[in-house]
């Protein structure tokens, strides 16, 4: 969308990756500019995850550099990424279910004075996060077991907005999810793109992947095989480009019309 | 039912200390002699020493973990006070002396446990062994006799008309109970025994977290050891033997959740005082006290029990 004269947010260029001598990742590159959800699919062990974990600072790669807002970006562990305002969101809803909404937005970094809990400030700031989110949790002090997946998967979502996340790394997230959960999540997709944030969103869904990203890169055997706008192609033309790991172009010619 | 009736009743307090109460009248209409000022003082100086045990064993079950070695931790720095003094040290000196290595073999915990990558559950069971077998070899097997001043006051003195023994129980309730619920160090225990993995993604140190809980288990072990050379004013090498199970035993009755991260300190000290009150009614009531077991053992399972079905509503 709006590949213009700026910057990208976030630019991982020439990316390698090999694990024991297998290569998941030959010379990938990858932008991604604010406001935008890019898509990146692929079959199991495409690489996909692998990209992504580079990113997160899950992994460190072998070659191949990355930019944060134009700048060099070095990368070697999860609070690095962090310090960068990369966020990631797992499927597997990482929060503690014991503690309560606001225990678990600020987990990590609680607002405190000399090792003593700010619990009333934290807890405003929690309500003023996620009602600016426009998300609905009746109350902050239930601990989240009690509340729904998507709910919880929200407050994971407020968590990186009310730390600034610049780039946020989606990982499945809605896979553990109800559709009307989904929903909420959906919501809180556009709310994100509205603010500027950019997106990573990993999903095997197709019709996520169609309804909300802006644009896709497709993986296979650890190489890019071709990126384009979602709406460039039809549901069915980017499941056959998962499949087949070739572009469009390469896939069928256009086909005649079907008919006399 | 009204909201400030639910609030009270949805509050773990609530239902233990009914309990307490009932069981008070239950057993003051048994015998005349409980609900004496000397029965109850008795009664309280006999908690104290597992509920200081039991206190530190509340951090640890929150994070997630066992400390099986704090009856053991409470031998070894007992007897390296009584040796000490045995041999012409201050009461200060060998103080110090058993308060530090209480916390160090808490501190060695910890270390195992994070840095060795061994289970909770194994690493304190050897230093169980160790510190009881230390213990041996530091004594002969045999007991000193600790008769100073300083240890008679902290076994039979008083501080504003309560036992020592009773005022050394509220401090440290007080200290853990503001520690778990009013700063980060005790939202962290919270946090890790929810969910250790999910902890160390959102920046936990979880390691050190750890190794600071097992320390001040070993702290409070020794803390135990001091009032417990008060009561006995000696230090024989196999005291409080099985004293960590019923720590951990008053924990679980106290409603803290086995598997970590849910449950508060002041609920532990009710559990101690349930167990204690099962002991003293039935020697009152002249009761077997082979029987004590079997009562605490069916309270323990009870316990959870109920446990279970209030969460399951």
């Amino acid at each position: 969308m709006s590949e213009s004269q700026e910057a990208p947010l976030a630019r991982m260029s020439g990316i390698s990756k090999h694990f024991g001598g297998v290569g998941a990742l030959e010379d990938v590159s990858v932008d991604l500019y604010p406001g935008e959800v890019v898509g990146i699919l692929g079959h199991n062990g495409a690489g996909k995850s692998t990209l992504i974990k580079i990113l997160a600072g899950a992994f460190t790669p072998d070659r191949g550099e990355i930019f944060i807002g134009g700048e060099r970006a070095v990368i070697r562990n999860p609070n690095d990424a962090r310090a960068y305002g990369i966020e990631t969101i797992y499927q597997e809803l990482a929060l503690c279910r014991n503690l309560d909404a606001a225990s678990n937005l600020f987990m990590g970094r609680e607002a405190n004075r000399y090792g003593f809990l700010d619990d009333g400030y934290m807890r405003r700031e929690t309500r003023r996060v996620l009602d600016g989110l426009k998300i609905r949790i009746e109350s902050l002090t239930t601990p989240v077991e009690n509340l729904s997946g998507g709910q919880r998967q929200s407050i994971a979502i407020g968590r990186a907005v009310y730390f600034q996340a610049r780039i946020l790394i989606m990982d499945e997230p809605t896979a553990a999810l109800g559709p009307e959960e989904t929903e909420v999540v959906v919501g809180l997709i556009g709310e994100l793109k509205a603010k500027g944030i950019g997106i990573f969103f990993i999903s095997h869904d197709i019709h996520d992947v169609y309804r909300f990203t802006d644009r896709i890169y497709v993986l296979k055997g650890g190489r890019l095989v071709h990126t384009c706008p979602t709406s460039a192609h039809t549901q069915e033309e980017i499941v056959q480009m998962i499949i087949s790991g070739r572009p469009p172009a390469e896939i069928a010619p256009p086909a005649p019309l079907a008919g006399g | 039912m009204l909201p400030w009736m639910k609030k009270i009743g949805d509050y773990p307090l609530t239902w233990i200390t009914g309990v307490v109460v009932l069981m008070a009248l239950v057993i003051s209409t048994m015998s005349p002699y409980f609900l004496t000022v000397g029965n109850l003082s008795n009664l309280l100086k006999q908690v104290a020493i597992i509920a200081v045990l039991a206190g530190g064993q509340t951090l640890v079950i929150l994070s997630g973990g066992i400390d099986l070695s704090v009856g053991s931790i409470l031998a070894l720095s007992a007897v390296t006070v009584g040796f000490l003094i045995e041999h012409g040290h201050s009461p200060a000196v060998a103080t110090l002396a058993g308060v530090a290595v209480g916390t160090l073999c808490g501190f060695v915990n910890g270390v195992v446990i994070t840095k060795g990558r061994i289970a909770p559950f194994i690493a304190t069971l050897g230093m169980m062994g160790v510190a009881r077998g230390l213990s041996l070899v530091i004594t002969k097997g045999v007991s000193y006799m600790v008769l100073v001043p300083f240890f008679d006051f902290i076994g039979n003195g008083t501080v504003l008309g309560l036992p020592v023994p009773i005022v050394v129980v509220l401090v440290v309730f007080v200290l853990l109970h503001v520690l778990l619920r009013r700063t980060v160090f005790g939202r962290h225990t919270y946090a890790i025994g929810g969910n250790e993995h999910v902890s160390r993604l959102e920046g936990i140190r979880v390691d050190r977290h750890k190794i600071m809980i097992y320390t001040i288990s070993g702290f409070l072990a020794a803390v135990a050891a001091l009032i417990m050379i008060g009561r006995l004013a000696s230090t024989p090498p196999h005291v409080a033997k099985g004293a960590e199970l019923e720590a951990i035993a008053a924990v679980i009755i106290g409603g803290t959740s086995f598997t970590g991260g849910v449950g508060r300190v002041e609920t532990t000290l009710i559990g101690a005082l349930i167990m204690a009150m099962i002991t003293n009614a039935l020697n009152i009531l002249g009761i077997s006290s082979f029987w004590q077991q079997v009562f605490i053992g069916i309270v323990i399972i009870a316990a959870v029990w109920l446990d279970n079905l209030k969460r399951r509503r």
